[in-house]
């Protein structure tokens, strides 16, 4: 147990073999000092890490309810104000809880600035309820809501920009990640910490089930996801693009390498991956990549 | 906060507002929704003249502001909420949970009917669907009622670590007035101290605790029967809560009870012949209507959760007439306060009726009363 005791998520979780989002948690666990209250939303996190009796936390964690994180981290923050204790509170959530369920009440969070830390732990489906497609699938990809048939070839509709939707409420610190970046990750959330008022990280990670990729191609699948320009590594500060560090060596390599050693976007053909490939070339040029 | 022992000539909200003010909550947090109002603008007004200290959080929706007081109370504080109709029904997956997590909110619910069609008037079609969330559910009579129920709610929650609901009923409680003795801190704090629970009960890293994790079947249905049993056992603390709260606050009754023990309320001749259970402010226009009757009694229902059915059964069994008379329906069955009476009274050998009255807002008159009791000979459901 001594390796992990500042890990805070200790090893022993129902989490699949190679989850690209128990690998960011650790990322993010190790950003983390003792004196933080964790939110989870419902999800894999919460199902895989709290089977009761056990519990792979050693920091106080609660879960409510999907869609509440939000306002619950609100109440936890006015009662510690209330107490004045300093104690840090960051939510950890899945894209269906933050781009679809939750977005309301994370808007209401945001406009009462609170100071709390949401992560988003972006797998572009409801991985939990078996990879049905959420406001953050791309287009294109196959769920089972958003199945390939003779009508159809994926998701039609594009996948909602949650980082605008983070800038517009006026976070001073906004950003992106995936799970091939653990440094990344531990940086950003070290950061955000320092920031006041309320923040927000997103940060891909992949799901072998979901994305229909081996388990040994978790942190391959999400390093081809920044190189492609599909996700890049983006940081906010006070609304502004600032550049990051990994991205000075970026070389764009065209998306067929992201997409084709996933499951979920076999189906493509060349035209619709030309399609794929103008939203990246179009990231490249909004962040100035 | 402007208050003391003598009696006042307040609308119910502001009694309301001034007592939970006075109880010093931690946080409070609310969404506009009429008849609740007067109680959440008070409770805005007095932090903002400075007069009280708790935080106030401006939710954006009834969901949210019970998923902060939620949050609010799992990291240790004092909370409290308002809401009504609508505004419960939107509330009410983070009731169920706050019950689940045994978490001790306290909320008013200022009783009004759900649309459609759409009705702002008072009945407790509201209350009836947050019937099986696993809270306590008392409700008020009267506005002094009202007052003591939410000194003594807070010691129920706080010490059963179950969250109780105080419903009131819209218009007819929050916006009508009366003289009403509002308790100062002094004598609150005498009856319930500084609200601080036990490091490993709370969020707190001192003693990191997991809440709210994932149950199988072979866990799950054991913390639901454990929480239906601490629920059926609160009968005795509410009794107790209630005695020692009068005790140190007592007020003066207009007609003083034959029987009561907090959970119910008898009224009547000791062997009455009709007996009409009832819950709320219409209890006060039954008493009215039975002044000229000596042989119907009221037995009012004061806490329908726990349901007190051993205090029902004690009541009822000997009657020929069973009168149950409630502001709700459950459509395609009878009414929920009845179904759950006649669980109880499995000895009852005489006649039972269920009469559904008040519906959004329907006059609850003397009149109607006196023909209820007339047509109790006759079994069934009726609308008045």
């Amino acid at each position: 147990m001594g390796k992990y005791q500042n890990h805070h998520l200790t090893p022993g979780h129902n989490a699949c073999a190679g989850c690209g989002q128990l690998s960011a948690v650790q990322a993010v666990m190790r950003a983390l000092t003792a004196d933080t209250i964790l939110v989870n939303a419902t999800g894999c996190l919460e199902v895989t890490t709290t089977a009761h009796p056990q519990s792979a936390w050693q920091l106080p964690w609660l879960h409510s309810l999907f869609e509440n994180a939000a306002p619950v981290a609100s109440g936890i923050k006015a009662a510690l104000k209330k107490k004045k204790r300093p104690t840090k509170v960051v939510i950890q959530a899945g894209d269906g809880g933050t781009y679809d369920i939750g977005l309301g009440l994370i808007s209401g969070m945001w406009e009462r600035g609170d100071e709390i830390l949401y992560i988003c732990y972006d797998t572009e489906s409801y991985s939990n309820t078996g990879i049905q497609a959420s406001g953050s699938t791309p287009w294109g990809a196959n769920t089972v809501t958003t199945p390939t048939g003779k009508n159809s070839s994926g998701a039609q509709q594009n996948k909602k920009d949650m980082m605008s939707i983070a800038l517009a409420h006026g976070l001073s610190y906004v950003a992106q990640s995936t799970a091939a970046f653990p440094d990344d990750i531990s940086n950003k959330v070290k950061k955000a910490l320092a920031t006041p008022g309320p923040s927000y990280i997103q940060i891909l990670t992949p799901c072998v089930p979901g994305w229909k990729i081996k388990t040994d191609e978790t942190i391959k699948a999400a390093r081809l996801a920044v190189q492609s320009g599909l996700y890049p590594l983006l940081e906010y500060v006070g609304g502004q693009l600032s550049a990051s560090s990994i991205n000075n060596n970026f070389q764009a390599q065209p998306v067929d390498n992201y997409l084709l050693m996933q499951g979920r976007y076999r189906h493509l053909k060349p035209k619709e991956i030309a399609q794929i490939q103008n939203i990246a070339d179009k990231n490249l040029q909004i962040y100035k990549i | 906060m402007a208050s003391n022992k003598h009696n006042q000539f307040l609308e119910g909200s502001r009694a309301i507002s001034l007592t939970v003010a006075n109880i010093q909550p931690d946080v409070i947090s609310a969404y506009p929704i009429t008849p609740q109002t007067h109680i959440v603008e008070d409770l805005a007004k007095f932090q903002a003249d400075g007069q009280a200290s708790y935080e106030y959080l401006r939710a954006e929706s009834e969901f949210a502001a019970a998923s902060i007081v939620l949050g609010a109370s799992a990291a240790g504080g004092r909370v409290y909420s308002a809401t009504s109709s609508q505004g419960l029904l939107l509330m009410m997956e983070v009731l169920y949970n706050a019950a689940g997590l045994r978490l001790p909110l306290v909320m008013t619910i200022a009783n009004r009917a759900v649309g459609a069609p759409i009705n702002i008037w008072n009945d407790h079609s509201d209350a009836m669907a947050m019937r099986d969330a696993g809270w306590i559910m008392l409700f008020a009579e009267n506005h002094q009622e009202a007052v003591d129920w939410h000194v003594i709610a807070y010691k129920l929650a706080e010490s059963l670590n179950i969250p109780v609901a105080i419903n009131v009923d819209g218009f007819i409680i929050t916006h009508s007035h009366e003289n009403v003795i509002i308790p100062d801190k002094k004598t609150i704090k005498k009856y319930l101290p500084a609200y601080q629970p036990k490091l490993g009960t709370y969020l707190n890293s001192q003693q990191a605790i997991t809440l709210g994790g994932f149950f199988t079947p072979e866990h799950y249905w054991q913390e639901k029967r454990q929480a239906d049993a601490d629920l059926k056992k609160s009968v005795n603390t509410i009794t107790k809560a209630y005695r020692h709260w009068k005790k140190l606050l007592p007020s003066p009754i207009a007609l003083k009870p034959r029987f009561d023990n907090g959970l119910v309320e008898y009224c009547g001749p000791s062997q009455p012949k009709t007996l009409i259970i009832a819950m709320g402010s219409m209890s006060g226009t039954i008493k009215e209507a039975l002044r000229d009757q000596n042989q119907v009694g009221l037995l009012k229902i004061r806490s329908f959760r726990p349901f007190p059915g051993r205090d029902i059964a004690r009541f009822a069994q000997h009657c020929q007439q069973l009168v149950i008379m409630e502001k709700a329906t459950s459509s395609g069955a009878y009414g929920p306060l009845y179904s759950d009476v006649m669980a109880h009274v499995p000895q009852f050998k005489g006649v039972s009726s269920n009469h559904i009255v008040g519906l959004g807002g329907h006059d609850i008159s003397v009149k109607i009363i006196h023909n209820i009791i007339k047509s109790s000979r006759q079994a069934g459901l009726r609308f008045w």
